[in-house]
C-alpha cells in the first residue's frame, strides 16, 4: 500500500474524539479500512477531504486540544493533504497519519516515518552515515553490493568516516552479522535442503535405521521466523543477468501433469467422514495442504527475494488467489503445513467470502511465502501465473480432466490435472523447481505421503 | 642496443628519418650552423646540406607557417622551436592552420609535420621561459602531443611522429637531454603514438604522469617502496592520442591514482585524466584522484621558491599516502 483514499469522514471538525474512535474510512488498494484515533482530543482540522488521496504516512487530520495553535496547518487546508510534511513542527498532540491504525502495514509505515524524521542535527556518526547518506567510496559501494554486506553495518576508516575498500574487506572477512536465533535455524535449513523428493530415500540419520525412508525433518515451531541467506557471487550474477533479460522478476515456468485419481478418492473419503459435521473439502484444499507440505521439504522454494538477500521462511504461509469484483486478492492460509485439510477448507471458505466483500484485514492478505492460483473451475486446462513479489513462486493449477492415458500398453481413462509453477529465477533454479514439483506430484498422486 | 643520451637518440631519429625519406627536412633557429641550441641537430647540416637543414630568423610565426605550407604541398617538415616557450608566438599557425586543415579541406589536405623542442621548466630561467606548454596544444583537436621521457622513447616516438600524417607537437625535456639510456639500434624502431608505458609495476597505487615527470614519479615510487608501498608508474608518453585503456587498467588494479604533471593545475592535463577516470572507472575508485602539479603561480626565479613551486617527489609520496588512507 502506497497511498489511500479517504472514503468517508465519520467525525467532523470540532468533534471530540477518544482514543480508539473510528474517525474515517480509508480505501486501500485492497480493502476499505477503518481509521481509528490514537489519542483523545478534538478533531481540529481535516486536511484531506472525502474522495481525496494521500500517500501513506501523510498527515490527513489533526487531533489536538481546543485552543492549540494550528495556523501552520490551516494555511494549506483543506484539500488534499499532500505537502503537509512531517518535518513541520506539529503543534497538535496527535497527527492522524494515513494508515497508522492499519495493523500489519502500520508498523512499516511507522518505521518509514521515524526514519524520515530520524536524522538529527549535524552529528557525524563514525560509520560515515551523514543525514541518512552513508559516505563510502565508489569501490566500497561496489564491493559491498557484490558481496552482500550492508554498508550500514560497518564503520568507515577513511577521512570523515568514509567507508573504503579495506573496511568492506574487513566486514567480509568477519562475516555478516548473524540474526538472533539464526544458529539453530541455519542447521534446519541445511538439513531440509538435504531432503529429497518423495519416493527417493533420504539418508536415515537415526541409529538403528528406524527413521522412515521419506521422513521430512521435524518441524520446530520455535526459533526464527526466517533466515536471510546472503547472496553468493553466482546467485548475484544470476539475479542481475536474468533481471536484465526479462523485466523486474525473471520468470520461468515448469509444467507437470498429475494423476488425480487417488486425490479424488481421498477427498471422497474425507468428505464422507465430514458429512455429519456438514463440512466439505475441495481438491483445491488438498492441493493447498500438499503444496504446504512440499514447501516444507523444499524450503528454498518457500522464500522471498529481498534484493540483497534471499529470505527463506521457516513457516509456510500459502496465498490463495481469490477472484473478486474488479480484481483479485490472495488471502493467506498460515502454517498450511500444520493444518488439517478440513481446517484449511473452512479457512479458505471463510477468507474467500470476506475477500469478495472486501472485508479482509491487511494481515489476512499480506505475508504469503508462496501462492496458488487455481482456474480449474473456470475450465482452464493449464496456464501461467505471475509471481507476486517478493514471493519466489506461484503455482497455477488447471482443471481435472478425464483423458485417455496409455498404461502398460492399454489405453485407459484417467483424471489428470496440469500444474504450472512460475519461478523467480533469482531464487529458484530449474532443477530446484522441478524437484519441488516432483514432491508435490508425488503427494497428490499418493495423498498419504502428505502425512509423512 | 646502445647506450645513448636523450639528445643523441633524438639526433639519431632525425638522421635516420631524413635518410629514409627525402621529403623530411629540418628548420628553426640555429638548427644548422650552430647544430641547434641544445645540439640535437649536430652534424645534420654536413650530412644533408642547406636544402634540408634550414636556419631561420627569429620569427616563430613565420617559420612555423612556412612549415605548414610545405607540409600542405607534400613535404614533411620538422620545425624546431628553441623552446616551446617561444612557440606561443606561433600558435596561430599551429592551432588555426595546422590543426584544422584536414577537417576544413574535407580530408584533401593533410599537414604531416612535427613541431619539436624542449618544454617545461629547467633551472632558474624565470617565469617566461619555464612553461610546460602541453595544454596549449592539447586543447585543439587535430594536433597530436607527444612527451618522451627516456632516450628510447625519444627516438621511437620522434620517428613515429615524423612518419605520422598529422601535425605532432613533440615536447622534449630540457633537463633530459643528458639522460642516458638503452636505445635499440634498429632503423625502424618505432613506438606508436598513443601507447602508454608502465615504467614501474606496483599494485598499491597508480602514479600516472607524462614527460620528464616520469623520473620524479619513479623517484617517488622508490621512496614509497621503502615504506612497503608499491606503486604503478604509468608514463602516458603521448597525450593525444591517449592510452585510455592503460589508465583504466592501472586504476582497476590499484583503485587509486595520483596524476603528476609539470604544468599548472588549472585545466591542466591532470584535469582531463581525472575526468576520464571518473567517467570510465567510477566504481573502481576507493579514493578521489589527486593531482600533483606546479603551484598555480608564474614560475618564481628565486631558487627556493622555484623548488617549492615545482612538483617534487615528496609531494607525490604525500599524495599517494593520502589516497591510500595511510
Amino acid at each position: 500500500m502506497e497511498e489511500g483514499q479517504v472514503v468517508r469522514w465519520l467525525k467532523s471538525e470540532g468533534d471530540r474524539v477518544a482514543n480508539g474512535d473510528i474517525i474515517a474510512e480509508i480505501e486501500t488498494d485492497k480493502a476499505t479500512m477503518e481509521l481509528t484515533a490514537r489519542g483523545d482530543g478534538v478533531l481540529r482540522i481535516i486536511l484531506v477531504a472525502e474522495g481525496g488521496t494521500a500517500p501513506v504516512g501523510d498527515v490527513i487530520a489533526l487531533i489536538g486540544t481546543e485552543d492549540e495553535d494550528i495556523s501552520e496547518f490551516q494555511a494549506a487546508s483543506p484539500v488534499n493533504g499532500t505537502g503537509q510534511s512531517e518535518g513541520a513542527a506539529a503543534p497538535a498532540d496527535a497527527e492522524v497519519a494515513l494508515g497508522t491504525s492499519v495493523a500489519g502495514e502500520a508498523s512499516a509505515v511507522a518505521g518509514e516515518t521515524s526514519a524520515a524524521t530520524g536524522p538529527t542535527a549535524g552529528t557525524e556518526s563514525p560509520s560515515g552515515d551523514i543525514g541518512g547518506r552513508i559516505k563510502a567510496s565508489p569501490l566500497a559501494r561496489r564491493l559491498a553490493t557484490e558481496s552482500g554486506v550492508a554498508l550500514s553495518s560497518m564503520s568507515g576508516s577513511g577521512p570523515a568516516g568514509r567507508i573504503v575498500k579495506r573496511d568492506v574487506e574487513a566486514a567480509i572477512a568477519t562475516g555478516p552479522a548473524t540474526p538472533v536465533g539464526a544458529a539453530p535455524a541455519v542447521g534446519t535449513v541445511a538439513q531440509v535442503e538435504a531432503a529429497t523428493p518423495v519416493g527417493t530415500a533420504a539418508p536415515a540419520e537415526a541409529a538403528g535405521g528406524t527413521a522412515a525412508p521419506i521422513a521430512a525433518p521435524p518441524f520446530v515451531p520455535s526459533g526464527a521466523e526466517f533466515d536471510d541467506v546472503p547472496l553468493s557471487q553466482m546467485r548475484k550474477t544470476i539475479a542481475r543477468r536474468l533481471t536484465e533479460s526479462i523485466g523486474p522478476v525473471p520468470h520461468f515456468f515448469l509444467t507437470i501433469e498429475v494423476d488425480m485419481g487417488r486425490a479424488i478418492e481421498a477427498r471422497s473419503t474425507i468428505n464422507t467422514m465430514l458429512e455429519q459435521e456438514g463440512h466439505k473439502v475441495s481438491l483445491n484444499d488438498l492441493i493447498i495442504r500438499a503444496t504446504a507440505a512440499a514447501l516444507r521439504r523444499h524450503p528454498a522454494c518457500n522464500a522471498h527475494w529481498m534484493g540483497d538477500s534471499i529470505r527463506r521462511h521457516n513457516r509456510v504461509h500459502i496465498g490463495v488467489a481469490v477472484a473478486v469484483e474488479g480484481g483479485l486478492i490472495t488471502p493467506i492460509i498460515r502454517d498450511g503445513d500444520l493444518k488439517g485439510v478440513a481446517h484449511i477448507a473452512a479457512e479458505v471458505r471463510e477468507l474467500a467470502g470476506r475477500a469478495r466483500e472486501k472485508r479482509l484485514q491487511p494481515e489476512e492478505y499480506s505475508g504469503a511465502t508462496f501462492s496458488i492460483s487455481n482456474l480449474g473451475m473456470f475450465g482452464i486446462h493449464e496456464f501461467t501465473a505471475v509471481i507476486n513479489p517478493p514471493e519466489a513462486g506461484i503455482l497455477a493449477v488447471g482443471g481435472v480432466e478425464e483423458v485417455p492415458v496409455v498404461e502398460e500398453g492399454e489405453v485407459v481413462i484417467r483424471n489428470r490435472m496440469k500444474m504450472t509453477m512460475s519461478c523467480d529465477h533469482r531464487v529458484i533454479d530449474g532443477a530446484l523447481g522441478a524437484a519441488f514439483l516432483a514432491t508435490l506430484k508425488g503427494m497428490l498422486e499418493e495423498p498419504t505421503a502428505i502425512l509423512t | 642496443m646502445a647506450e645513448l643520451t636523450y639528445r643523441d637518440a633524438l639526433n639519431q631519429a632525425l638522421a635516420e628519418e631524413m635518410e629514409r625519406d627525402g621529403d623530411v627536412f629540418l628548420l628553426g633557429e640555429e638548427v644548422a650552423e650552430y647544430d641547434g641550441a641544445y645540439k640535437v641537430s649536430k652534424g645534420l647540416l654536413d650530412r644533408f646540406g642547406v636544402q634540408r637543414v634550414v636556419d631561420t630568423p627569429i620569427s616563430e610565426l613565420g617559420f612555423a607557417g612556412l612549415g605548414v605550407g610545405a607540409a600542405m604541398v607534400g613535404l614533411r617538415p620538422v620545425v624546431e622551436f628553441m623552446t616551446f616557450n617561444f612557440s606561443i608566438l606561433a600558435l596561430d599557425q599551429v592551432i588555426n592552420s595546422a590543426s584544422k586543415m584536414r577537417s576544413m579541406s574535407g580530408g584533401q589536405i593533410g599537414v604531416p609535420m612535427v613541431f619539436r623542442g624542449p618544454s617545461g621548466a629547467a633551472l632558474q630561467l624565470g617565469a617566461q621561459h619555464s612553461h610546460a606548454c602541453e595544454t596549449w596544444y592539447l586543447h585543439a583537436p587535430g594536433v597530436k602531443v607527444v612527451t618522451p621521457s627516456t632516450p628510447a622513447d625519444a627516438k621511437g616516438l620522434l620517428k613515429a611522429a615524423i612518419r605520422d600524417n598529422d601535425p605532432v607537437a613533440f615536447m622534449e625535456g630540457e633537463l633530459l637531454y643528458n639522460v642516458k639510456g638503452e636505445v635499440p639500434d634498429d632503423d625502424d624502431f618505432i613506438i606508436p603514438l598513443g601507447v602508454a608505458d608502465l615504467k614501474r609495476e606496483g599494485g598499491d597505487v597508480s602514479i600516472i604522469t607524462h614527460g620528464s615527470m616520469a623520473h620524479v614519479a619513479l623517484h617517488a615510487a622508490g621512496q614509497l617502496a621503502k615504506e612497503g608501498i608499491e606503486a604503478d608508474v604509468l608514463d602516458l608518453r603521448s597525450l593525444r592520442p591517449l592510452d585510455v585503456d592503460a589508465i583504466l587498467a592501472t586504476v582497476a588494479k590499484t583503485n587509486r591514482a595520483v596524476y603528476l604533471e609539470e604544468g599548472w593545475p588549472y585545466v591542466g592535463v591532470g584535469a582531463q585524466i581525472v575526468a576520464i577516470i571518473m567517467e570510465e572507472a567510477f566504481d573502481d575508485l576507493d579514493a578521489p584522484v589527486l593531482r600533483v602539479t606546479q603551484a598555480d603561480v608564474p614560475m618564481p626565479y628565486n631558487k627556493k621558491l622555484e623548488t617549492w613551486a615545482k612538483p617534487g617527489a615528496a609531494r607525490v609520496v604525500e599524495a599517494c599516502k593520502k589516497v591510500l588512507y595511510v
